[in-house]
Formats: C-alpha cells, structure tokens, sequence
C-alpha cells in the first residue's frame, strides 16, 4: 500500500504540481486566464464526469471481467489494461475536446476571444491545457487498480507509471486531433465524430497485421494507400506500446510532442484561415 | 485614433466592404447607418482585427490591426453584433475574465468590474449565470466587457439593440459622455440615436458611404428640409392648395391630408423665399380668413435622407 503510494500516486502528484507551479508562475496571464475559465466550465458542466465516470466503469469492468487481471496471477498491468486504454481514449478524448472551439463558434464568443489582446498561441495551448488537466484527472483516479494489483502480488510500479505515462501522452495526441477538428465546425456532434474517426485510423494505423492485409489487397485501383502508409507511419500504437512496456525512449517522447505540437499549430491555421 | 484607409472585404465573389475610408479623431462619436447587410458589421470585424482585410488597412492609435495586432487591440473595447456570451458563467466571473484578458492590471479587476457593473445597470443580476439573463441584461453585459478596462477606442456593433427605452436612453447618454474622452464608432438602425449621442454620421450601402456629415448636415440634405408643414381649415382643401400655390416662391404643395373642410401640406419654397414663407402662408390665413391649426419649418429627418438614399440606391 505504502509502495504503491510512493511509486505511482508521488510521480502524479509531482506531475501535477509542476503543471500547477508553470501555469501559476511561468505562463503568461492570459494563458492561465483561459485554462481557468475552460477549467471551470468543464467544472461545471456534465460532460467531464460522464467521461471519467464511463471511463473507469469501462476499464476496471474490462481489466477484471475480461482481462482477466485476476486469474492472469501476474502482476503486471499492460497485458490486461494499459493495452485496451487507447481504445476507450479514441471516444472519451474527442468527448473530452470536441467543445473546445466548436462551443465558440457556436456561441459567436470567437470573435469576443479573438479580439482580445492575446496571441492566438495563448488561447489554443490554455483551452488544450484544460483539457488535458480533465484526461490527467482521469487517468491518476484509476488508482485502485494499482492498488488492487499492489495487494495481489508485487508488480514493477515503474513500469506500471510507464504505462500510466504512455496512456495520458496518447490521450493527448487525440485530444490535439481533436482540437483541430473542433476549430473546423460549429457542431459538437460533428466534430466529436469526426474525431472518433480519425483518432481511430491513427490508432489502426500502427496495427501491422491490418497493414498488411490492405497490402496484400493492393490493386492498381486502391488509390488510398499513401493515406494508409501515411497513417501507420505517424500512428501512435507503436510509440505507445514502446512506452507502456517500460522502455523510455527519446525517439517516442520525440513523437509525442512534435504530434501534439503540429496538430496545435494546425489548429492555429484552421482557426485562421476561417476568420478569412 | 481610428483611421480606416480604402479597406475592401469580398466574401468569394461577393463584395461586402468596397473601398471604404474613413477616421474618428478622439472626442468624436461616429454613427455608423446602412440598411441591412450594408455591410457595418463586416467593417467593424475588420476595424477589430477578426476579420482580415482583403485590402487596404485599419490602425487604433496608430498601431496596425494587422501588423501590430496586440498593441492595436489593446487600445479598444468591442462590442460584437448579437452580443456573444459565455452562457455557463456568472455576470460577474465574465467580467473578471474580460477585464483580465483585456490586461486590467491584477489589483485593479474588482475595482473595474465594480466600476462597468455601475455604470451599466447590473448590481440586480452580479451572481446571475449568463444563461438566465433575459435579452437585454444579456447585451448590457457585453457592454460592460466592452468599456471594462476604459478604452480609447470604443467599437459598438448595436449597442441598444434589444433593451428597452429607459436603457437606450441610458445608453445613449453613457456613448455621448464616453465620447468627450475616447473615439467611438457604433451602428444601430434607429436614427434618433444618432442625433441623440453622435457628432458624426456616415451612411453606407453595400459597402460604400453614401453620406458622411453630422447630423444636422445630414438632416439638411433630406426632401423636406427648410418645407413648411401647414394645417389649415376653413375653406376646401382644394381652394386652400389654390391659394398656397399662388404664394411667390411656392414650387410645390405636398398634400398630406385634404377635405372639403381644409387641408395639411409641405409647401416647397425656392431657397431665396424660404425665410418669409411661413410668414405669407400666416397672412395668407389672416386675409381668407382661414382656422390655422399648425405651422412649423422642417429641420429635416434622418430618416427621410436615409430612405431616399438607400431607395434610390436599390432601384438603379
Ligand atoms: N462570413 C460571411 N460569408 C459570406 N458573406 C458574408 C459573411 N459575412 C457577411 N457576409 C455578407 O456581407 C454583407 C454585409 O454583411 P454585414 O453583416 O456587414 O451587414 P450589416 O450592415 O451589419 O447588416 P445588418 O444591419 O443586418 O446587421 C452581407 O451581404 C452578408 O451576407
Ligand atoms: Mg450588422
């Protein structure tokens, strides 16, 4: 009980302060200005706690009944519940973004944000922030799980944090497509399917076998095959499965923040090229 | 502190802005008129740096909306069409967060807020979350957000639409203070507000100015400036109009209203005879014996001026 605390809840609530300190101390006034109004709105609106909610009753329900955490009689996480979170990710990240800026078209409050005096940067890398705290929240209250595989047996916690680590960089690269997506439409409806769909072809993307199989059906006339070679050349599986395992690799970290990078600066343009 | 030079928008082939130029020096009040997609509020998204223009440029004190976008936006306050609103807060949490974006220094938010929920009438509704304002509680506070970190510049798309007639007179007193010390544009669609807190209007169509003075010019330039407008009984109508005819000077009786009983008309005049008009339709009346129940010179209305032209506009 003692180890899982130091071993997995310190380094959440290290990341956690830190995140705290930099927003509080180092980021600029109006970026904190729209995290905490996006914070509190997510605070006060429903959709947040439905998502955690149905999140952690998926995945322990997953992880216990069909996983099979219990019976496996190893004391690692990965096999029966790191490897299923990217697929609840791929719905509960668009459910999380898809308001970020369709609400503010929706509301018109766009153009009340937009001629504020800030850099756009401020406003897209706050609200993403926000959401991004909502993800974090969810992942550090599956908790119990760690705890429950602690008391069972004696499981690596630094490969369980590896996991965690894995999980919440995943759900922010689904976020960050999100984000774009919900700069380009009005609808939250439209935006958070969109989303779905795209999140889930980056996912696919890295599963070989499926890869494969497009391959072996390759005719002269499937003419979506770059976008497929594409898409398992940026997707985000391998570089999750890497991390999950425990193996820290710069080249994986590397992917995740220049994804999560480009995506916000496509964000940027989209929202600019609708103003125009 | 607002110079607008030969700024264009199209919107695909469409033309919304077309050329347009003009300045608001501090201490000046613009009205902004134009009947329906005139084009107004595609100028001021411009002006504001929403919407980039396809060409020419805008500048706020001097900074470029679009070269020197923070600085230029810092200058002014903005109120957009239809009054944007995030629904899920508090009037108050809005106003902090605007007056925080808008760079109010720390320790001055509250006494701002404070300040904009005073002068905008809000006291009754401070902890009211937004979506359970009525309509014009609604567009009162996104004036407050407008005026929250005291401008030089102000931008009012509509500011009265939709509050009731105590308000808009309270808004039009609070544009026409603002105004002796800040540059101000604002569009509506009801004139007398216009004479009310403007030192200046332009009247565009389809995204030209078809008319800039100030008011009182304007107000000249309509058909019925410097008319007599008479009502006269006692005699038929159509004697009456007989006998204004042969009036010296009289170019046209404009019947308004005719009976056998008398008559109420514009009577035109030629420039020259325009100052003794009233006076002969007076004698007129004392010499045939006629009831005289009304008799005033025209300044003018705002509104006539802005029917002709714009009408004008449409069929051609
Ligand atoms: N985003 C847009 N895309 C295409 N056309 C647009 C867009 N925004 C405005 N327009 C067009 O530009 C013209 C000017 O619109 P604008 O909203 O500036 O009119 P307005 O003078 O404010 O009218 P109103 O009095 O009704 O508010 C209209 O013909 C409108 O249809
Ligand atoms: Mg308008």
């Amino acid at each position: 009980m003692f180890e899982t605390f130091v071993s997995f809840l310190i380094p959440a609530l290290v990341v956690a302060a830190i995140f705290v300190v930099l927003l509080l101390f180092v980021a600029p006034r109006e970026l904190r200005t729209i995290c905490f109004r996006e914070l509190r709105s997510y605070f006060f609106s429903p959709i947040a706690y439905v998502c955690v909610v149905i999140f952690l009753i998926i995945s322990n329900v997953i992880t216990f009944w069909f996983g099979g955490a219990l019976e496996r009689g190893e004391a690692e996480l990965y096999g029966s519940y790191f490897q299923y979170i990217p697929w609840y990710l791929i719905v509960i990240a668009p459910a999380v973004g898809m308001r970020l800026w369709s609400e503010e078209h929706r509301l018109g409050t766009i153009e009340l944000l937009l001629t504020m005096p800030i850099a756009p940067w401020h406003a897209i890398l706050g609200k993403f922030l926000a959401a991004s705290v909502v993800i974090f929240a969810m992942l550090v209250l599956s908790f119990p799980v760690v705890i429950t595989m602690n008391y069972l047996g004696d499981p690596d916690n630094g490969v369980i944090l590896a996991g965690f680590t894995a999980c919440l960089l995943t759900g922010l690269c689904f976020l960050a497509v999100t984000s774009v997506i919900s700069a380009v439409t009005r609808s939250q409806v439209v935006a958070l399917l969109v989303s779905i769909v795209l999140c889930l072809a980056l996912w696919l993307g890295g599963l070989n076998p499926l890869v494969e199989l497009l391959d072996t059906m390759r005719g002269p006339g499937l003419v979506f095959w770059p976008a497929v070679k594409l898409l398992s050349s940026i997707s985000v599986m391998p570089h999750f499965n890497e991390l999950a395992k425990g193996v820290l690799g710069f080249r994986d970290i590397v992917f995740f923040a220049s994804f999560i990078a480009f995506c916000l600066f496509t964000t940027a343009m989209v929202i600019r090229l609708k103003r125009a | 502190m607002i110079d607008v030079v030969n700024i264009c928008k199209k919107f695909g082939n469409k033309v919304a802005v077309d050329n347009l130029s003009f300045s608001v020096a501090k201490g000046e009040v613009l009205g902004f008129l134009g009947p329906n997609g005139a084009g107004k509020s595609t100028t001021m998204r411009m002006v504001t740096g929403y919407l980039p223009p396809t060409s020419g440029t805008a500048s706020i004190g001097g900074a470029d909306i679009v070269e020197n976008e923070i600085a230029a936006k810092s200058k002014m306050g903005y109120l957009p069409e239809n009054a944007p609103l995030y629904t899920e807060m508090t009037v108050r949490d809005f106003l902090r967060f605007s007056a925080e974006l808008r760079g109010v220094p720390k320790s001055q938010v509250a006494g701002a807020v404070d300040k904009a929920v005073e002068t905008c009438f809000l006291e009754r509704v401070y902890n009211q979350s937004i979506d359970t304002l009525s309509k014009g509680y609604r567009h009162r506070t996104c004036l407050a957000q407008s005026i929250i970190h005291d401008p030089e510049v102000l931008i009012l798309d509509e500011p009265t639409d939709g509050l009731d007639p105590n308000q808009k007179h309270e808004v039009r007193q609070l544009i026409k203070r603002m105004g002796k010390e800040k540059a101000i544009i604002f569009s509506t669609h009801i004139l007398e507000e216009v004479e009310a807190s403007c030192t200046r209007a332009i009247i565009i169509d389809r995204g030209r100015v078809i008319a800039d003075g100030t008011p009182d010019s304007l107000k000249a330039r309509a058909r019925h400036a410097g008319t007599v407008l008479c009502r006269l009984s006692g005699l038929a109508g159509s004697g009456i109009r007989h006998e204004l005819e042969k009036i010296a000077g009289v170019e046209q009786v404009e019947v308004v209203e005719e009976s056998d009983k008398g008559l109420s008309a514009h009577v035109f005049a030629a420039k020259a005879r325009r100052a003794d008009l009233s006076g002969a339709i007076f004698g007129l009346a004392k010499e045939k014996n006629l009831v005289l129940h009304e008799l005033h010179t025209e300044d003018g209305r705002l509104d006539d001026l802005f029917r002709e032209i714009t009408k004008r506009d449409v069929e051609s």
